[in-house]
C-alpha cells in the first residue's frame, strides 16, 4: 500500500507542483494519476521511488516512510517504466531486461533466463533477445521496458506515460497487454497519463489532478463518469460522458430479439420471403454475419439469382453476447452501439464463435439501463 | 618589449604574409570542397570513397605534408606554394565532409517543398539547399581558418613560415630573444581569434534568418 | 636518378634500418616517436577523462570545456614547444616537450569525453537511476559505454595532434622521426632533401597506421548497438538531438 500524507512539492523558483496531497494507493490494483500538464501527476509518481523528495509531508510504502530507505536500494524493489523506455542502447535486449536481477545479485545465467521468460510474457518473439534497442520499433521498445521493470518481480510498478509516445494502434495493443499481465500478476501499479480515456480504460481507481498539484477527484472510473466532482473534472472527462459510462454496465442477460437470417447462396426469392420489417441478415455456413439485405436491394437483383456474399449492405458493430469481463465487449455500450450502427436499426448479437444469436434494439438497451439504475448498479 | 616596437613594421608585414599563406588555401579549399561535398552528399559510392580519403589525408601531419609537396608539385623546397598547397589539401580534407554533412542536414521537407514549387535541381541548390547549409559550413570554415593560421607556423622548420620565423629565429639566438618568440606566439593567436570572430560575424550577416529567430525569442 | 627514386632508395636502404654512424636507425626513431606519444597520451587521458566525465555527468562548467577546446586550436605547437624548452632548459627538453604534448592532447580528449557524456539520452540515465543504480554505476556502466564513440573520436584527434607535434619536437633536439627532417635540412642539397622526404613519408605512414589501428580498436570496443550500421534497420524515434562533435585540427 502506498500512502501520500499531506505531501507538498515546491520547486526553487516558487512553483508548487504538488499541493497537500492525501491519497492511498491500494495493493494489487492499477491506480491512474491523470490530469493536464502541470498538474503534478508525474511529480507525485516520481516521489514514490525518491527520484524527487517532497518538500513536506511523507510517503509511506507498506507503512514505512520512503525517505528512510537509501534511494538505490528502494528503487530496486520498484519497477519503473518511462515514456521512451530509456533502454540501454549499448546492451542487447536480453541484457537490458536482465539489468535489475544482476544488480540485486543474481548470477548472469539466472538473470538471462529470467529475462527470456519475461520477454515471452510481454509477447516479444525470442529472436529479439539478441538485438539491440535501436533495431526495435517504438512499441517493441516499450514492451522491453515493461519486461525490464518486471524482471526482479517487484510488488510495485510505476509507469510514467509509458504508452504516450506510440501510435494509437500500438497503444491499444500495449494497454490490452498490460491488462492481461495484471490479471496474471496482481501488481500494485501506479500509472500516469494525460489521456482520460486511457485512465478510464486501465484504472481500477483514477485520481484526477488539477493544475497546481491539487487532487480534484479520486474514484472508480464508473463513478468518475457518473458523478464528476466539479466542472473541471467533467470538462476534463470530456464529451459523451453518459455514453461512455455505459461501458461499465454489463449487458449479460439482456433480451435478444429474433432476427431474420438468410444463408449466403440462397435464391433471392427465399430472401424476400424471409424479410422481417424489410430487412434480413445474410450469414455464412457457420452462421456468421456477412451483411444485410433490404427490400430495396433485393428489388435490384434478378429473381432467380443466388445471394452472393458481396454486394450486401455492410452491418454495424457486433454485440458480443458471450464476452467475459474486462473491455467494453458485452457491455450496454457495446449493445447500444450495435443497435445504433446497424443499417436496419437492429443490432446483431453474436456468440463466442461469431455466429448470429439474435438482435438488439435500442429500446431493449434503455430498458436494461433503467433496470440497472433501479437495482443500484449505477452510481447515483 | 622594446624589440616589439622596434620591429613593429616588420611584424605587421609578416602578419599580413602569414594571413595570406593561411587564408588563401581556405578560400581555394572551400571552392573545391563545395562541388566535391555535393557529390559526396548526392552519391553514396562517392561518399564512401571521398570521406575515408579525406580522413586519411587529414591524418598526415603538416610537417610531413609540407616536406613532401615539392616532390608532388615539382617546386623548390623554399617555395611558399608548398605550404599553401598542403594547407589547401587539409582544408579540402576537412571541408568535403563538412559540406556533405551540412547538405545532409538540410531538412528533407524543405527540399521537397522547393521541388514541388517548381525549382529545378541547380536553382534549388543555389536558392535553398546551399543557403541552409551555410551555418554548418561557416563553422567548418572557422575551424579550417584557425587551424591553418596555427599550422603555417610549422613551416618555419623548413624555412617558410610567416610569423613562425620569429619562433625559430628567436630561439636560435644566444641568448634566445624571448620577446621575439612570445611576440610570434601572441600574434599568431591574436590573428586566429580575430579571423575566427570575423568569420563568425560574416556568417551571421549572410544568414539573416538565424538572427531573426534570436530576435523573436530574445 | 630523379628525386623520387632517391627518396625511395633512401627508404629501402637497409643501412638506414639499423644503427649506423649517422643515426640509430629508423626502427629506433619509430619507437622514440611512439614512446613520446604514448607517454603524453597517458598523462592526458588520466587528466582529461575524469574531468570530462564529471563535467559531462553533472553538467556544470560545460562552457569552460567548449571554450578551452576551441581556443587551444589557435595555439601554435611549435611556439609552445620552443618556449617551454627554452624556459625549462634544453637539459629538460623531454619533460618540457611532454608538458607541451599533454597540454595539446587534453583539449580534444576533454571535448570528446564531455560531448560523449552529454549526448547520452537523458531518458536512459533517468531509467538507470529509476531502477536503482548508484550514481557511480550510472557513470561507468551506462554513460561511459554509450559515450565511447565520441570519446574515442577525441582520443584519435588527440593522438594525431601529438604524433604531429612530436614530429616537430626534433627541432628542439628530441628524437623521433622528425629528426630526419631536421637532419636532412641541415645536410642540404638534393641528398639532404631525400632524407627529409624519406622522414616525411615515414611520419605520414606512422600517423596513418596508428589512425587505422585506433579505428580498429574503436570497432572492437564500441557496442554494436551504438553503431549506425546496426541502426539502419529501423528508424524508431525521430527526436532531433544536437550532436556537438568536437572539430579539432591536427598539425
Amino acid at each position: 500500500m502506498i500512502e501520500f500524507r499531506a505531501v507538498t512539492k515546491r520547486f526553487p523558483g516558487g512553483t508548487v507542483a504538488v499541493d497537500n496531497l492525501d491519497l492511498t494507493v491500494e495493493d494489487g490494483r492499477i491506480t491512474v494519476f491523470v490530469g493536464p500538464s502541470g498538474c503534478g501527476k508525474t511529480t507525485s509518481l516520481r516521489m514514490i521511488n525518491r527520484m524527487l523528495d517532497p518538500t513536506s509531508g511523507e510517503i509511506l510504502l507498506n507503512g514505512k516512510d520512503v525517505r528512510q530507505s537509501a534511494p538505490a536500494r528502494l528503487r530496486r524493489g520498484i519497477g519503473y517504466v518511462i515514456q521512451h523506455a530509456g533502454l540501454f542502447p549499448h546492451r542487447t535486449v536480453l541484457d537490458n531486461v536482465a539489468t535489475v536481477p544482476i544488480l540485486t545479485g543474481a548470477g548472469r545465467r539466472a538473470a538471462r533466463s529470467r529475462a527470456a521468460e519475461l520477454l515471452e510474457l510481454v509477447g516479444l518473439p525470442a529472436e529479439l533477445a539478441k538485438r539491440y534497442p535501436a533495431q526495435l520499433s517504438g512499441g517493441q521498445q516499450q514492451r522491453v521496458g515493461v519486461a525490464r521493470a518486471l524482471a526482479a518481480d517487484p510488488p510495485v510498478l510505476l509507469m510514467a506515460e509509458p504508452f504516450s509516445a506510440v501510435d494509437p494502434i500500438v497503444r491499444d495493443d500495449l494497454q490490452q497487454q498490460l491488462l492481461r499481465l495484471q490479471s496474471e500478476l496482481d501488481k500494485t501499479i501506479v500509472f500516469v497519463t494525460h489521456d482520460i480515456d486511457e485512465a478510464i480504460k486501465l484504472g481500477d481507481r483514477v485520481a484526477v489532478f488539477r493544475v497546481g498539484g491539487v487532487l480534484a477527484q479520486y474514484d472508480t472510473p464508473a463513478a468518475l463518469l457518473a458523478k464528476p466532482a466539479d466542472d473541471f473534472v467533467s470538462d476534463f472527462i470530456g464529451r459523451d460522458r453518459g455514453y461512455r459510462a455505459l461501458g461499465f454496465l454489463g449487458a449479460k442477460g439482456i433480451e435478444l430479439a429474433p432476427v431474420a437470417r438468410v444463408p449466403a447462396g440462397a435464391p433471392v426469392a427465399e430472401a424476400r420471403a424471409k424479410l422481417a420489417a424489410g430487412w434480413a441478415v445474410v450469414v455464412d455456413e457457420s452462421g456468421r454475419p456477412l451483411g444485410w439485405v433490404s427490400e430495396d436491394l433485393l428489388s435490384t437483383m434478378d429473381e432467380s439469382a443466388a445471394l452472393a456474399p458481396d454486394g450486401l449492405i455492410s452491418g454495424g458493430s457486433l454485440y458480443q453476447a458471450d464476452a467475459g469481463s474486462g473491455g467494453t465487449a458485452g457491455t450496454l455500450r457495446n449493445a447500444l452501439d450495435a443497435a445504433l450502427s446497424s443499417p436496419s436499426q437492429l443490432g446483431i448479437a453474436v456468440d463466442a464463435a461469431g455466429a448470429v444469436v439474435g438482435g438488439i434494439s435500442a429500446d431493449t438497451v434503455f430498458r436494461a439501463l433503467a433496470a440497472a439504475r433501479e437495482s443500484g448498479e449505477v452510481p447515483v | 618589449m622594446t624589440w616589439v616596437w622596434d620591429h613593429i613594421d616588420e611584424l605587421l608585414a609578416t602578419s599580413w604574409e602569414h594571413l595570406g599563406l593561411a587564408l588563401v588555401p581556405v578560400l581555394v579549399g572551400l571552392l573545391i570542397s563545395i562541388p566535391l561535398g555535393w557529390v559526396a552528399h548526392r552519391y553514396r559510392t562517392a561518399r564512401a570513397i571521398l570521406v575515408p580519403a579525406s580522413s586519411l589525408l587529414y591524418t598526415i601531419p603538416s610537417l610531413a605534408l609540407f616536406v613532401l609537396m615539392p616532390l608532388v608539385l615539382g617546386t623548390r623546397i623554399l617555395d611558399p606554394i608548398n605550404v599553401m598547397a598542403a594547407l589547401t589539401l587539409y582544408t579540402i580534407a576537412l571541408l568535403v565532409r563538412t559540406v556533405a554533412d551540412a547538405l545532409d542536414a538540410v531538412s528533407r521537407d524543405t527540399v521537397a517543398a522547393a521541388t514541388a514549387i517548381g525549382y529545378g535541381p541547380t536553382r534549388r541548390f543555389f536558392a535553398v539547399e546551399f543557403p541552409l547549409s551555410v551555418p554548418v559550413l561557416v563553422a567548418g570554415v572557422r575551424v579550417a581558418a584557425v587551424s591553418n593560421i596555427s599550422l603555417v607556423s610549422v613551416g618555419a622548420i623548413i624555412g617558410v613560415g610567416g610569423l613562425g620565423f620569429y619562433l625559430t629565429h628567436g630561439s636560435q639566438l644566444s641568448p634566445p630573444n624571448y620577446a621575439e618568440i612570445i611576440a610570434g606566439i601572441v600574434l599568431i593567436v591574436l590573428l586566429a581569434l580575430l579571423v575566427d570572430a570575423l568569420l563568425a560575424l560574416l556568417g551571421r550577416f549572410i544568414t539573416p534568418w538565424t538572427r531573426a529567430r534570436a530576435g523573436v525569442h530574445g | 636518378m630523379n628525386i623520387v627514386e632517391q627518396v625511395w632508395a633512401w627508404l629501402t636502404n637497409p643501412e638506414n634500418w639499423q644503427k649506423n654512424f649517422r643515426d640509430p636507425g629508423i626502427p629506433t626513431r619509430i619507437v622514440e616517436h611512439l614512446s613520446y606519444t604514448g607517454l603524453a597520451l597517458l598523462f592526458a587521458i588520466v587528466i582529461a577523462v575524469p574531468i570530462g566525465l564529471y563535467i559531462g555527468h553533472t553538467g556544470r562548467g560545460g562552457f569552460l570545456v567548449v571554450g578551452i577546446a576551441n581556443s587551444f586550436r589557435a595555439l601554435p605547437e611549435l611556439g609552445l614547444v620552443i618556449l617551454l624548452v627554452l624556459v625549462m632548459g634544453v637539459a629538460l627538453a623531454l619533460q618540457a616537450v611532454t608538458i607541451a604534448l599533454v597540454a595539446l592532447a587534453i583539449p580534444p580528449l576533454l571535448a570528446g569525453t564531455y560531448a560523449g557524456i552529454r549526448n547520452v539520452d537523458s531518458d536512459v540515465v533517468d531509467a538507470a537511476r529509476g531502477m536503482g543504480m548508484r550514481e557511480r554505476d550510472i557513470v561507468w556502466k551506462v554513460e561511459l559505454p554509450i559515450a565511447l564513440p565520441l570519446m574515442l573520436g577525441g582520443l584519435r584527434a588527440a593522438t594525431l595532434q601529438v604524433i604531429a607535434t612530436v614530429s616537430i619536437a626534433a627541432y628542439v633536439s628530441l628524437g623521433g622521426l622528425g629528426r630526419y627532417v631536421i637532419d636532412g635540412r641541415a645536410f642540404g642539397g638534393v641528398e639532404g632533401y631525400a632524407i627529409m622526404a624519406g622522414g616525411a613519408v615515414l611520419i605520414a605512414a606512422l600517423a596513418i597506421t596508428v589512425e587505422l589501428v585506433l579505428a580498429g580498436v574503436q570497432r572492437l570496443v564500441v557496442s554494436p548497438g551504438l553503431r549506425t550500421s546496426t541502426v539502419s534497420r529501423r528508424v524508431t524515434r525521430v527526436r532531433i538531438r544536437p550532436v556537438e562533435e568536437p572539430e579539432v585540427a591536427t598539425s
